[in-house]
């Protein structure tokens, strides 16, 4: 029998092999999480849209009121994407046959909505209520940004359940009264702590039911 | 869901061997019987015994491996005192192996694939394995597309994206409508509730109506028209049909065949159908629905009227073999009037207690509510109603005899009747012949009870004898008389009676046409199939049974080329434009006096025609009414058919809930079984599963048994419905028909049964064991009027445990709501509702009768059935069992990953997306409420098929490997949560209906808020009644029961009072209820203190 032996550093090699294996992998793990928990979240990140709607234009220069296309976001959990029908309430008289605005003529012309990309996408497992913030003060601006200012848009938050949980738990720092909610102005005064308070008692916000799992998951 | 389930996992049921197959492994092959060191950990399988050979031969597979239980032996455990008060099963009292399998082991049978299938070397294999293949899912995954919003181009007004709307509308079974609510999210129609304006619904609804949404989007619906099999359009058969009745010679060769209609549209309709081809015949034929009430009215009475009981006002009822709970178009009101009789929350209210005898051949839902049953069979209830009618005066024979019926119950109930003149109702099962009915009558007649409680109207459909009528139609057929046939729904060639030849008659109709949603064994016999819109997709109109008019509105497109009724016979009349919407309001608008407009949008709002029932209607007894002599005494052993009580007659074989919910009793699902008594049983030294060759005359039929404690000795039910040839996925392969031991002599009931034993045995599936809470824990309590009354404050039946106070588990503060549930063992009477209610609004995936059998049902709510005392005639109890929401719930702490949780408002919150599947969880809890998913049961591609439209959208749709139960419909608590912080106010007490609450017909169920002193779950909790099961555990369920107390008459207080050895022999008669148990189910005036022990 041949002799078959390993090199004396052959048990460094080992030992680094295990060492090396234990921070390669603890690194990936990290980089990973890293990764898909802010890098990768598309925060920022304008979504690209059949057709070129500018929030700044009609919300932003023209002033128009949020509700009027986001109908139900005071009554329902969602906030309503309108009906092409809406556009046409304007556009039938305004500018008419214009090349930005083909796209919602055709879906007028042929009864075929415009499928619009879903740029605030929660996990399937979270029923968010549109109503309950906004009837809970909480602004527009809080998660979805500086709408009047966004040409495209795009998710100006993480969304992630940490960030939810940071005004769940805490939310006598960022409720607002309930007239500011549309108003993309509003700055927090500098008592924000002692009017939040008063705003979370009035608005008989429940701050213990508030960061429960069966608050948001069911 | 099946049919995709074994699409996901072609191979599941080879690769995974039947605990059968995997203890004969065990047996035959020591080697892999070896425990190997990596699977020694799982500790199920060595329980499970070995399987005689003797038992698995033969023909049929059956996957349970069983010890015979021996009924004697159970008899004699029983009859000792070392015997159980309450037992669930057979093989609860003989204690099986396997019965001590499924209390030992906490997930039986789980582990037997993997032992019988992978030893050590090959499982390290597939590990390595699995382990180098985990890397290949990070190589391709294809960016994720971002998902659509689409938005409507013009918006319906009423739609709100995400909110519900509520149509008022109506479903029908057999023909008599029911009012409903639907739940429509944005145009899907997802769940039916009863719509409590409606005389045949008053709120409540049937396991049939909530389960009717699954069928509408069952995808295995028939899709085309098909002409002698090959697919064909409505244009082909329009054209042919209308060829067809031009060459008519004359009319009365044109048949129409339907059910029982009570439509007057569809009627009016056919009227002029038979006016344009003078001489269409239509017959009617309905298999499992009775008109003897109708016609025993004729015999008693001379006039064509049915009856209806006000069971508000009955002090005594007497029901002979009736189910008036379970079965016929009222069962819902009555469910509802009779239970208002029957609850009992004080000692002063016990005079309100209507007192129930039953007698009855095989038990159903009646009789658990019931204060005195006794088993008799069918046959011989003519004979009891001519004993009582003999000993209230009336010259009739006697004809019964003391063995058969007790003589002191026969003392007791006739001074009960005497007692209660006017105020007590004797009523006859449907099936029950027509004299029997008549004598009913009369004996009500006789006491003063009609008009009181008994009422008459005339009926709602038409007078036909559809026995006669399906006859007729056969013999013309066969004589060459039939041309054409229309054939609207039912399926005829399946269920009609052996003698009529119905199915071989139908192949010799050179036109024939069969409507319907299936196809099945009559379509396959039709020169046409038509595809049937389901009542959710149409409009139309219906009668129900006390002839309200209703009308029926389209919730959603057709999904199918379909058409309905109504417009098949528009194609008839030559107007096929006409829509079902033209059609209905063609017929109202000429008979509406004043605005057709306001009538029909009332009509449409209200979900029905106000005061359009029929009127009430005064009779008198014939001189004659109960002359004749009485019946021969029966021979032989007796065989009742019954309507399935979840399938019903075979029209919902292809209904995946129906198919999977256990049956009451039995708890048998995806199975019909011969029912029979234990005493049979012992004569024919039978078991359940075995199977047996029924013999009726000519007809034979080899069927499975089950021996059923309480059946009445000489009695074999069977139920109708299964044994389907032509089929959906779901349906194909279950049961046996029992329609081929049916003949027109004998419809309900037949003499002269023999039985003969083979040596095969069926593969049966039944929960009876499943989920089994450790026997001897006080889990059913009761008691009786007289004990109730002697100790008002705390009856010693409801509070048999001492409690303990321990401090395991930490306390927890309760601030705001505190939600609570109340079950009332009164009247709940196991009818299934509720169970099918919640699988409906909690997308609750159905896992096939395989699954089923590992004890893997997902049914958050279950009803268990318990027997207590005598084999022959047990006292039975319904007590339906869902997650208790513990406010200190064992699996809590036990979770390492934080999945189930406590919620302020003392919800047991489970987070699914938290769950790792370790099941700590369900082995903690006491209760066994907890519901692992094994295998991707739910569809979680949603657009697989057009199931994925029925999903709740509020609820998630659970994937493999996590745990779940019910959440007190945690949605609804949070929909009306945020309803009522928008508006700046607390949630009002009602204003939150769980859907097992909403479904209930008899109010069983209430919730609400335990910090509302108020509500009415607080009011019903301060009954002394209100007890918590396991409470000993310091628990604090935050749903409790209200313990039955039956109302026996004084004689036969013996018969029944509460001689619990565990209370009374075990010296402490009666225990002062702790206070600290009272704090956690009685509400304090301050919220923060609920619940702070």
């Amino acid at each position: 029998m041949s002799a078959q032996y390993f090199p004396p550093n052959a048990n460094a090699f080992a030992k680094w092999s295990i060492w090396g294996g234990v921070i390669f992998f603890t690194l990936l793990l990290t980089a990973l999480v890293v990764h898909a928990r802010t890098l990768n979240n598309k925060v920022g990140v304008p979504v690209e849209q059949p057709i070129g709607f500018q929030h700044s234009l009609h919300a932003g220069e023209l002033g128009i009121d949020c509700r009027y296309c986001h109908t139900s976001v005071e009554v329902a959990a969602s906030a309503n994407v309108p009906p092409t029908e809406t556009c046409m309430t304007c556009h039938s008289q305004i500018r008419v046959g214009t090349q930005q605005l083909a796209g919602v003529y055709e879906s007028w012309e042929t009864e075929t909505p415009i499928q619009w990309n879903r740029v605030h996408d929660l996990a399937d497992f979270v029923y968010f209520n549109h109503s309950a913030h906004i009837n809970g003060g909480v602004g527009c601006a809080h998660c979805h940004g500086q709408i009047p200012q966004m040409a495209g848009i795009w998710k100006n938050a993480p969304l992630t359940m940490g960030w939810c949980l940071e005004c769940h738990r805490n939310p006598e720092k960022f409720v607002r009264p309930r007239e500011e909610v549309f108003n993309f102005a509003y700055e927090p005064p500098e008592n924000q702590l002692a009017l939040g308070r008063e705003l979370v008692a009035e608005y008989h916000i429940n701050t213990n039911k508030l960061p429960q799992c069966s608050t948001c998951h069911r | 869901m099946t049919r995709i389930k074994l699409e996901l996992y072609p191979t599941s049921h080879n690769s995974e061997p039947t605990s059968q197959t995997a203890a004969s492994d065990k047996t035959l092959k020591p080697k892999n019987a070896r425990p190997s060191t990596l699977l020694a950990s799982a500790p199920d399988f060595q329980t499970i015994p070995a399987a005689s050979p003797q038992i698995s031969s033969g023909s049929s597979q059956p996957t349970t491996t069983e010890t015979p239980v021996s009924i004697s032996e159970v008899r004699a455990k029983l009859a000792n005192s070392s015997g159980r008060e309450f037992w669930q099963s057979l093989e609860e009292v003989a204690q099986t192996p396997e019965f001590e399998a499924f209390i030992e082991s906490e997930f039986p049978r789980q582990a037997d694939p993997m032992h019988a299938s992978v030893n050590r070397r090959d499982f390290l294999k597939i590990l390595g394995g699995s382990l180098a293949l985990a890397g290949l899912s990070a190589c391709a995954r294809p960016p994720l597309p971002y998902e659509k919003i689409v938005p409507y181009v013009r918006a319906p007004e009423e739609i709100i994206p995400g909110l519900p709307l509520f149509y008022a509308t109506t479903l029908t079974l057999d023909g008599y409508g029911y009012g409903v609510l639907a739940e429509s999210h944005q145009g899907r129609p997802t769940k039916i509730e009863g719509n409590p304006d409606h005389p045949a619904s008053l709120g409540g609804t049937d396991a049939f109506a909530q389960a009717s949404v699954l069928d509408l989007y069952d995808p295995d619906r028939s899709q085309t028209v098909l002409r002698n099999g090959g697919v064909a359009s409505w244009n082909d058969f329009s054209s042919e049909l209308t060829t067809k009745l031009s060459e008519l010679t004359e009319g009365s060769r044109l048949r129409i065949l339907t059910e029982t209609s009570t439509s007057p549209t569809f009627e009016h309709n056919i009227k002029r159908l038979q006016e344009t081809y003078p001489g269409v015949v239509w017959h009617q034929y309905s298999p499992v629905q009775s008109d003897n009430a109708r016609r025993g009215a004729r015999l008693a009475f001379d006039q064509d009227v049915v009856p209806f009981y006000d069971f508000d006002k009955a002090d005594v009822v007497v029901s002979l073999d009736a189910d008036f709970l379970g079965d016929g178009p009222a069962k819902l009101v009555y469910g509802r009037s009779y239970s208002n009789r029957r609850r009992l929350r004080y000692a002063e209210d016990t005079d309100n207690k209507s007192r129930v005898y039953a007698f009855e051949s095989t038990p159903q839902t009646t009789s658990v509510t019931s204060d005195h049953r006794v088993p008799l069979r069918a046959g011989r209830m003519e004979g009891l109603a001519r004993t009582i009618a003999n000993r209230l005066g009336l010259e009739v024979q006697a004809g019964i005899t003391p063995d058969e019926v007790p003589d002191e119950i026969l003392t007791a109930l006739v001074d009960d009747l005497r007692d209660y003149e006017g105020s007590s109702i004797i009523i006859a099962g449907e099936t029950q012949p027509a004299a029997v009915h008549a004598l009913v009558y009369a004996l009500n007649y006789v006491l003063g009870n009609i008009g009181q409680t008994v009422h008459f109207h005339t009926p709602a459909t038409s007078d036909v004898d559809q026995l006669e009528s399906l006859k007729q139609l056969t013999d013309d057929i066969n004589a060459g008389n039939v041309d054409a046939l229309l054939i609207f729904g039912g399926n005829p060639a399946y269920s009609a009676p052996v003698d009529i030849d119905f199915a071989n008659a139908l192949a010799s109709v050179p036109f024939s046409a069969h409507l319907n949603t299936y196809v099945d064994e009559t379509s396959v016999r039709t020169t046409w199939h038509l595809p049937q819109t389901h009542e959710l997709e149409v409009w139309g109109d219906a009668k129900a049974f006390d002839g309200t008019i209703s009308i029926a509105q389209p919730l959603i497109a057709p999904f199918v080329e379909g058409k309905a009724s109504l417009e098949v016979l528009a194609i008839a009349l030559g107007e096929d434009t006409k829509t079902t919407l033209d059609i209905v309001q063609d017929y109202w608008k000429a008979r509406i006096d004043g605005s057709f407009d306001s009538f029909w949008r009332e009509a449409l709002y209200k979900g029905f025609v106000p005061d359009s029932a029929h009127p009430r209607v005064a009779v008198n007894l014939q001189p004659n009414a109960i002359a004749g002599a009485p019946q021969p005494a029966p021979q032989g052993l007796e065989l009742v058919f019954r309507s399935d009580p979840t399938i019903y007659d075979g029209r919902f074989n292809n209904n995946g809930w129906l198919q999977e919910v256990p049956k009451p009793f039995t708890k048998l699902t995806w199975d019909n079984a011969a029912l029979i008594s234990p005493r049979l049983a012992e004569r024919f030294d039978l078991r359940s599963r075995d199977i047996v060759e029924l013999q009726l005359g000519d007809l034979q039929l080899e069927v499975p048994v089950w021996v059923q404690p309480g059946q009445a000795e000489e009695t074999v039910t069977v139920h109708l419905g299964y044994g389907r040839e032509h089929t959906g996925h779901v349906g194909e392969g279950t049961g046996f028909n029992a329609y081929l031991l049916r003949s027109s002599d004998n419809m309900w009931l037949a003499d002269n049964l023999e039985i003969r034993k083979t040596r095969r045995r069926a593969n049966l599936v039944s929960t009876q064991m499943h989920q089994q809470i450790e026997e001897g824990r006080h889990i059913v309590r009761h008691g009786t009027v007289s004990e109730f009354k002697q100790h008002p404050e705390h009856p010693h039946f409801v509070h048999p445990v001492e409690h303990h106070e321990s401090d395991l588990y930490d306390d927890y503060r309760y601030e705001g709501y505190a939600w609570a549930m109340l079950i009332d063992m009164n009247v709940c009477s196991g009818c299934n509702a509720c169970v099918i209610a919640c699988q409906a609004e909690n997308n609750i995936p159905i896992v096939g009768k395989e699954q089923v059998g590992r004890g893997r049902e997902m049914h958050w709510l279950r009803i268990d059935t318990y027997y207590s005392k005598d084999l022959d005639n047990p006292e039975i109890f319904q007590m339906p069992v869902s997650c208790m929401h513990c406010e200190k719930a064992p699996c809590e702490p036990v979770c390492p990953v934080g999945a189930t949780v406590h919620d302020h408002e003392g919800l047991n919150v489970m987070v699914y997306n938290r769950c790792v599947g370790t099941r700590y969880c369900s082995n903690a809890c006491p209760y066994k409420v907890r519901r692992f998913n094994w295998l991707q049961y739910a569809e979680l591609d949603t657009t697989a098929t057009s199931l994925a439209m029925q999903k709740n959208p509020n609820v998630t749709v659970r994937s493999r490997g996590v745990m779940e139960k019910c959440t007190y419909c945690t949605q609804r608590i949070a929909a009306a949560r945020i309803q009522s912080n928008n508006e700046n106010r607390r949630i009002v007490d009602g204003e939150i209906v769980t859907a097992c609450q909403a479904a209930c017909p008899s109010q069983a169920i209430e919730f609400g808020d335990l910090s509302d002193p108020e509500s009415r779950v607080v009011n019903a909790k301060k009954s002394p009644l209100n007890y918590g099961v396991l409470t000993e555990l310091n628990t604090y369920p935050r749903t409790t029961y209200l313990a039955r107390v039956a109302n026996p008459h004084p004689n036969l207080e013996s018969l029944i009072s509460h001689d619990d050895p565990h209370v009374q022999g075990s010296g402490h008669d009666e225990f002062e209820p702790q206070e600290s148990e009272e704090q956690s189910t009685q509400p304090q005036a301050e919220p923060q203190e609920v619940g702070g022990h």
